[in-house]
């Protein structure tokens, strides 16, 4: 059994202050994880060379991946921390923040940019009416799969993190709020607004600017079919596209 | 016009302009290359035909010419957008993805190169386009080795490009079809190349 745990963290001490990376050694206990092991550095905030140093900041709200907040890079690829176990990483593990969004401090990031682009798409179900408009539509169950699948997305920005072509230089959207345009567009109130959603992603930074790695689909803890879901838009954007033109 | 505006309408040209016309060319450029495997005489006479095509030159400004400037200059536009990480995220589809990128640059060059120094320089200078001058071209070994790159990356950048444009163009949706799509690509892949290879050999 090991004496302690290794780490290597990046710090960052603002978001315009420069880098830096420093090792820690936590004493070893079995079944930790990278939270507990992130908790325990706080108790007494010393590096592996003894120095006293300032506590390491991160996010983190659920600790059952399903809320996204610690969302971070572990040995180089974009997880949650909370189900990240130290029992089965690698060590000296390494955890930095995440690339694609801009760092508040060490390992906590500022991931406003997914929010506004879920408002961007409107990913919402418009139900405010003056009076009570009954039961909607059933669903088909078929349909309740698919929108149960995509309705799982934490907007965690693992996504974004493993695309190629989200960067400083693109204005790409990424996976999360394309696949969230497909839930809405099944959902029987949802798809009266369909082809306004199809309009918000057929623009720049939207669907066509998916390159097809797929890598969001392998990197997504909640398994959210997002390549299938990109194509699918695809389809859909590509027949609304015809018949916008060819009915105006 | 407005660009931004645009935005859609462009991405889904530079898509299509690959494989209509660009793709369909590649296919025949590289299918009547092949007659050289028949000798000198078989190849001229297939270059004597394609150009006593009616409106040659508008033909292959509209069909050619222009699809492959815009396909390529935007294409470099797309390119430098990426950044790529396939040493963090090893997946193949990755690697297909940067490939991709990869064999557009030597694509680039190649064809620029290539049409220069054939037929820009026959329409300029008067080049004979001949079996005779594609084996002086060829009997260069480094010339060769020049071509055979070039053919190889036109003919992945191609064949992985048919495969996302069924992606792009919301055909192939699901992961089994993509799949599938992939294999086939593979195949094409393989098929042209080995077409385009002993169209190469057979010049020299």
């Amino acid at each position: 059994m090991p004496e302690y745990i290794h780490l290597k963290i990046k710090r960052q001490d603002g978001p315009k202050e420069p880098s830096r990376w420093e090792e820690f050694k936590i004493p070893y206990k079995p079944n930790m994880n990278v939270v507990s092991v992130l908790m325990e550095l706080r108790k007494n905030p010393t590096n592996a060379h003894g120095q006293k140093t300032t506590p390491v900041v991160w996010d983190c709200t659920c600790l059952e991946e399903v809320c996204g907040a610690c969302t971070m890079l572990i040995n180089g690829k974009a997880r949650q921390a909370c189900s990240a176990l130290i029992d089965q990483l690698e060590q000296p593990i390494k955890l930095a923040p995440l690339t694609k969004f801009p760092v508040i401090r060490d390992l906590q990031v500022d991931r406003q940019v997914m929010f506004e682009h879920l408002k961007k798409v409107k990913a919402w179900v418009n139900i405010d009416g003056a009076f009570d408009l009954g039961r909607g539509p059933r669903l088909s169950e078929h349909d309740r799969k698919v929108a149960y699948q995509l309705s799982r997305c934490m907007t965690c920005g693992c996504c974004m993190e493993a695309c190629p072509n989200v960067n400083s230089k693109s204005d790409f959207m990424g996976a999360a709020p394309l696949a969230q345009v497909r839930l809405f567009n099944i959902h029987p109130l949802g798809k009266m607004d369909k082809n306004q959603r199809l309009d918000a992603i057929m623009t720049k930074g939207g669907i066509t600017d998916c390159g097809n790695s797929q890598n969001c689909v392998m990197a997504c803890p909640k398994n959210v079919p997002l390549t299938t879901s990109i194509a699918d838009l695809n389809r859909q954007t590509t027949l609304y596209s015809f018949a916008r033109f060819f009915n105006r | 016009m407005d660009l931004e505006k645009q935005h859609y309408f462009i991405r889904k040209l530079h898509s299509m302009s690959g494989v209509l016309p660009i793709g369909l060319f590649l296919m025949e450029h590289l299918i009547v290359n092949s007659f050289s495997m028949r000798g000198p005489e078989a190849y001229n006479n297939a270059v004597a035909v394609l150009q006593s095509i009616p409106f040659l030159p508008v033909v292959e400004l509209l069909l050619i010419a222009i699809p492959i400037i815009f396909h390529g200059l935007y294409g470099l536009w797309i390119v430098y957008l990426a950044k790529n990480n396939v040493l963090s995220y090893t997946y193949y589809r990755n690697w297909l993805f940067y490939l991709q990128r990869v064999t557009a640059i030597i694509t680039l060059i190649f064809v620029a190169y290539h049409s220069y120094t054939l037929r820009i320089a026959n329409a300029l200078f008067g080049l004979e386009i001949s079996f005779n001058t594609m084996t002086a071209v060829l009997s260069n070994p480094w010339m060769m080795v020049f071509y055979i790159v070039g053919l190889l990356a036109s003919v992945y950048h191609f064949a992985n490009g048919l495969a996302t444009f069924l992606i792009t163009w919301g055909v192939t949706v699901g992961p089994f079809s993509q799949r599938v799509a992939v294999i086939v690509s593979g195949l094409l892949f393989i098929s042209l190349s080995y077409i385009g290879i002993q169209a190469l050999f057979a010049f020299i």
